[in-house]
């Protein structure tokens, strides 16, 4: 036979009982060839952009899924950021009425979300940048699948802490005119330091300056994957366990590129990236929490937290790098609080605290994600958050990303539910001393020193 | 040493129109029949088969060859789920380039 019984029915138990799937399949687009005088033109231009590249996306996935059946659980576009389209405008009516427009595209071309309602700052603003940024409350309140980001440190650049500063500001304001559903316009938004052009996860994807005219990038996931075949492995060290990680990351990431690759021919767009990273869902056995804990610790964020983390992250790339040469995107492990059922059961249980999520944040692959906070916090201390998270990804040439909601009247350890893949939490405990005398002073960070490391 | 012919051995290990189709269910009399003869109809050769009966469950994989094939792997598919259906046991069908990606450098 071609393949061993074991390797076809080791595949099959990946699929069927251990949640691996093709997290999503990322249609990057420049738009930047539409823009033209009169916005309501450039808009009908996106729009046709958009329509003329992605029609066939649905059917093509649909075959693809039968073909080998993986579960390819959402479909994304990721856009040209916003901001450069919006330059000479003035109107943040117009941001929105492009936002709506995107929004609707989405539905009736059945894709999940359309991400790229991005600025890129890390040096400072366009003004087309400003008002991306201004109409951003505006935008992730008004629509359901629409994802904005916003780069606004690197390690080449250094920190605008003026957008910093601001972001504190669309935070709160985003999280007051989506009150009633618990601040989700928040869920929608991602503040990065160094971000990559090609990630197709969200709510961080854009189609950055760097790209073709369109690619396509896919993310696979598979943290039950890893779970299980750890716990095969109950007596071994932690040198054999980051084997096997990086064994079964290798795997994971080939299914990953032959999707990619064969949805991208079937579109008649160069394949992008393939994604690592193990994202989890809500469902149970579908965890990176599990992972560490089936590793051995009691909770998640006991200590040895980050040390786990830091194996697994890196067994993830490696296997990764070994599997494909088109390797991009985040790659690695995401810690989101509610997307993932038992780091919000560690955080109920007061094993994972905000401080030991950050020390973790710095061997992850993303950073401070999804986590509610309570609605009372303060601009400044949010953006302060913002700020010592960027500063891990600057300093140790990361990307890094924030992703917080403060939930309108919700207190530390209150429940919220936002449902569906972003799942639920408990709103996690803010240290009360204040920030502000120093966040407030705004400006820039320089860029990090290289040499002389220690 | 000369004559043997790698070149086809290689060929033979192609997996392009090669599906990989997986029953897996409680052993009963013509299982094999009913999924075979399904294949017969939409002309899927079979390359290879094998069983294992574990207790009271059966499994079977096959290779299935569909360059003849004149229906979609779509159809394909839902009418293989559909007989597993009718006779209880659960099919999956998938392309063999699956298997190659994952297990082979």
């Amino acid at each position: 036979m071609l393949f061993d019984r074991s390797e076809i029915l080791e595949t099959l138990r990946m699929l069927e009982i251990e949640n691996l799937d093709v997290r999503t399949v990322t249609l990057g687009i420049n738009l930047l060839d539409c823009r033209s005088g009169d916005f309501s033109s450039t808009i009908e231009k996106v729009v046709e952009k958009i329509r003329y590249l992605s029609s066939p996306f649905h059917k093509v996935v649909e075959e693809t899924f039968v073909k080998y059946g993986i579960p390819i659980v959402n479909r994304r576009i990721a856009i040209s950021p916003a901001s450069f389209l919006l330059n000479g405008r003035e109107r943040k009516e117009e941001v929105v009425a492009l936002a709506q427009r995107l929004d609707d595209l989405a539905r009736e071309l059945q894709v999940d979300f359309i991400g790229g309602f991005t600025a890129l700052v890390p040096k400072g603003f366009t003004p087309g940048d400003l008002l991306l940024l201004n109409s951003l409350p505006l935008v992730l309140s008004q629509t359901q699948r629409i994802c904005g980001s916003v780069n606004l440190a690197s390690s080449r650049s250094g920190i605008n802490v003026d957008a910093i500063l601001k972001m504190g500001e669309i935070i709160k304001e985003t999280s007051l005119l989506t009150a009633q559903e618990g601040g989700i316009g928040c869920a929608k938004l991602v503040i990065f330091a160094n971000a990559p052009e090609d990630n197709p996860f969200m709510a961080g994807a854009f189609h950055g300056p760097g790209e073709a005219d369109a690619a396509l990038n896919v993310g696979v996931s598979g943290p039950g994957v890893i779970k299980e075949a750890i716990r095969r492995k109950p007596k071994a060290d932690l040198g054999e366990i980051a084997e096997v990680v990086k064994r079964t990351a290798f795997k994971i990431t080939r299914v990953g590129e032959l999707i990619g690759k064969e949805i991208a021919q079937k579109l008649g767009v160069p394949f992008g990236i393939v994604d690592l990273s193990l994202a989890p869902t809500p469902r149970v056995g579908d965890s990176v929490a599990e992972i560490l804990e089936e590793m051995g610790l009691e909770k998640c964020g006991a200590w040895g937290s980050t040390l786990a983390l830091a194996l697994l992250t890196d067994a993830c790339k490696k296997g990764g790098a070994m599997a494909s040469s088109s390797v991009g995107g985040l790659s690695g492990a995401f810690i989101p609080v509610s997307e993932d059922a038992e780091m919000t059961e560690s955080v109920k249980v007061g094993a994972l605290k905000l401080e030991k999520l950050e020390a973790m944040t710095s061997v992850c692959s993303v950073g401070l994600d999804m986590i509610a906070i309570p609605g009372e916090v303060s601009k400044e201390t949010i953006s302060a958050i913002i700020g010592d998270e960027i500063a891990i990804g600057v300093i140790n040439n990361k990307t890094v990303g924030v992703r917080i909601i403060p939930v309108p009247d919700k207190k530390p350890g209150d429940k919220v539910v936002w449902g569906g893949l972003l799942g639920e939490t408990v709103v996690m405990e803010v240290n009360p001393f204040q920030s502000k005398n120093f966040i407030s002073r705004g400006g820039r960070v320089p860029a990090p020193i290289t040499s002389l490391k220690n | 040493m000369d004559d043997i012919p790698f070149h086809e051995l290689e060929e033979e290990g192609s997996t392009e129109n090669k599906v990989v189709i997986t029953v897996v269910g409680k052993d009963k009399i013509g299982i094999i029949a009913a999924i075979t003869s399904c294949l017969a109809e939409r002309e899927v050769n079979i390359e290879d088969i094998t069983q294992k009966i574990l207790g009271e469950y059966f499994t079977m994989i096959l290779v299935g060859d569909i360059s003849q094939c004149p229906v979609s792997l779509t159809e394909l598919h839902r009418d293989l789920i559909q007989k597993g259906e009718e006779i209880g046991v659960t099919v999956y069908m998938q392309h063999a380039s699956i298997f190659r990606a994952m297990h082979r450098i």
